[in-house]
């Protein structure tokens, strides 16, 4: 049987996956935005796991609010991934290093 | 309370939107040349917004849209003093952007956009309506950080704010889906309710845990401050300035909400977190900001330091605590308004200069400046008889008063250490070899706002400090 438990970990390692694609890739940036697109639908199965255990609409109303912010989010991201392309002409991540201590 | 009375309480934030709506479309069909006008067009909208503010707030407590928005008077603090800081953000713009060939229409409706979302998340009142008022402050923040879009600094800006952001929007989420698992509402009485029965629960504190550390990062308190200084480093300097006033404002606000309103039954279990943020931000605000060359850098590293000191105030966690938290942000919104209007009059033929080096002798080529600066350093660092010393106080007042007396001395010791950098910036102006002269005709708007604000710390808010804590103390108990 699957229980809420099971939602709930398949959330968190979905999750902790994206978290380890910001902090451990140090390729490409577009990568990034995946991990962070990855990291909202993780939120979102907590979401609707917890709205269908708890027998409430509210949590699902929630992860459509999620929906529609992330791909705003996206939309804006992309833009400004393209502002940085056309002055670097690159994406790698290790390139995002002109200011320093 | 029918959708009339609702749509009246909320006619400040429906203003903005719908102004900056307008004067979005009016843009594309007038295109750039427009661009002064809009500005103009803007901060009219921001202060009609703000006197609508100030005219709705009649003490009470109004709950809209079932409870997800509040207004009371806590919300209508935090908005006046948001809509003035965003009205005078856009005023210092306007001879930067000039110079820079930035003036687009998009920058002004930008920042009326990210003025309504803050407004959204001083008075959210549920976890949906905080994750959507964060959001739109931030979406807007994001395109402002990258938006002088040819130079590398910007845009890399943009980018590190933009993916620093999202993450943290992302564990602010996660933490806001484990509080609704645990608590099964989102609305922040509902989840008091809840809460008071499950102190112990671990899934309900480890999502507190996330939120806070969500939080954390919108406001750059340590460990969660990476992004602060190259993104104030990188940014045009208005924007610069706007980023460190009003919407540090907003999400200590917010914060302060988030955290008394739904727990105040767990007190002790976020309590300490709160004390462990406030002691990181200070430390490193302290210690990071000594090796700085450049004076942006150096004023990001001076703001995470002073939310470090805020958040001293909201580890108290009571309606005193809260009202100095209050008392403190207003006093630092003033404060680093001039002191980026001050930055923003570093010019010299060829553009801007941000070494510190440069303001060498300042007080032989520009005494003027020179004591405006000095008068929001001595405030920054807390040196009395100025405002930032009474900001420091009552924020360490109410630690002493909740039984934090550590973290008050903690405080006061890093306040001393930090003090040593904005002295060392007035010994290089009073006592340094004069470096070339900067450009005079700057703008008298940048020259009003420094000494403006620089008159504001010292003498006249020593006069009404009284009612500056009133009104905070007031607007802090309709949260309890």
């Amino acid at each position: 049987m699957i229980g809420l438990g099971h939602f709930l970990s398949v959330a968190a390692i979905l999750f902790a996956i994206g978290m380890a694609g910001i902090f451990v890739n140090r390729k490409n940036v577009i990568i990034i935005l995946m991990s962070i697109e990855l990291m909202l639908l993780a939120v979102n199965i907590n979401l609707v796991a917890f709205s269908q255990f708890l027998g409430d609409l509210t949590g699902q109303v929630f992860a459509f609010m999620v929906l529609t912010v992330a791909a705003a989010e996206a939309a804006v991201g992309l833009a400004i991934l393209v502002a940085f392309f056309r002055n670097r002409g690159d994406i790698a991540v290790d390139d995002a290093n002109l200011m320093k201590n | 309370m029918t959708i009339a009375d609702t749509l009246f309480w909320l006619s400040p934030e429906l203003m903005l939107a719908g102004g900056a709506m307008a004067l979005l479309i009016a843009g594309v069909f007038l295109g750039d040349a427009s661009a002064r006008h809009i500005s103009t067009a803007s901060i009219v909208l921001l202060i009609i917004a703000l006197l609508t503010v100030v005219a709705l707030n009649n003490g009470l407590r109004q709950d809209l849209f079932g409870g997800a928005f509040r207004i009371d008077a806590y919300s209508s603090f935090a908005k006046t003093l948001i809509l003035a800081a965003a009205a005078i953000a856009i005023l210092m713009s306007d001879r930067f952007i000039a110079s820079e060939q930035l003036g687009r229409f998009e920058y002004p409706v930008l920042i009326v956009l990210a003025a309504l979302g803050m407004l959204l998340m001083v008075s959210a009142n549920d976890l949906i309506a905080l994750y959507m008022g964060v959001e739109t402050q931030s979406l807007a923040l994001y395109i402002l950080a990258a938006f002088n879009r040819d130079s590398r600094r910007s845009t890399e800006a943009g980018l590190k704010y933009f993916v620093l952001g999202a993450l943290s929007s992302c564990m602010l989420l996660y933490g806001a889906s484990l509080i609704y698992g645990f608590t099964g509402a989102t609305n922040f009485a509902a989840i008091a309710e809840s809460a008071a029965v499950q102190r112990e629960n671990v899934g309900l504190v480890f999502g507190l845990a996330f939120l806070v550390a969500g939080l954390a990062f919108k406001v750059s308190a340590a460990p969660f401050h990476m992004w602060t200084p190259d993104v104030y480093e990188g940014a045009p300097t208005p924007v610069t300035a706007f980023f460190a006033a009003a919407p540090k404002l907003a999400a200590m606000a917010l914060f302060a909400r988030a955290l008394v309103t739904p727990f105040p039954e767990i007190v002790d279990q976020w309590r300490p977190l709160i004390a462990i943020l406030a002691v990181a931000s200070m430390t490193v605000g302290a210690f990071s900001a000594i090796v700085q060359s450049n004076i942006k850098r150096l004023m990001a590293y001076s703001s995470i330091g002073h939310m470090g000191f805020a958040l001293i105030g909201l580890a108290a966690g009571t309606a005193n605590g809260v009202g100095s938290v209050l008392v403190y942000m207003a006093i630092y919104v003033v404060m680093t308004i001039g002191a980026f209007a001050c930055i923003l009059l570093m010019r010299r033929r060829g553009g801007m200069t941000e070494a510190i080096e440069d303001l060498s002798g300042l007080t032989r080529t520009n005494p003027g400046l020179a004591f405006a600066f000095t008068v929001l350093l001595f405030s920054l660092a807390g040196v009395p008889p100025t405002a930032g010393f009474f900001g420091k106080f009552f924020v360490f007042q109410a630690a002493v008063e909740a039984d934090l007396v550590w973290l008050a001395i903690f405080g006061a010791v890093m306040s001393v250490i930090s003090a040593y950098y904005y002295l060392r910036i007035i010994w290089i102006m009073w006592f340094n070899e004069p470096a070339p002269a900067f450009e005079r005709e700057v703008g008298a708007r940048l020259g009003m706002t420094a000494f403006g604000s620089a008159a504001l710390l010292f003498p006249v808010l020593l006069i009404f400090i009284g009612p500056l804590v009133s009104a905070a103390r007031n607007a802090a108990a309709a949260l309890f």
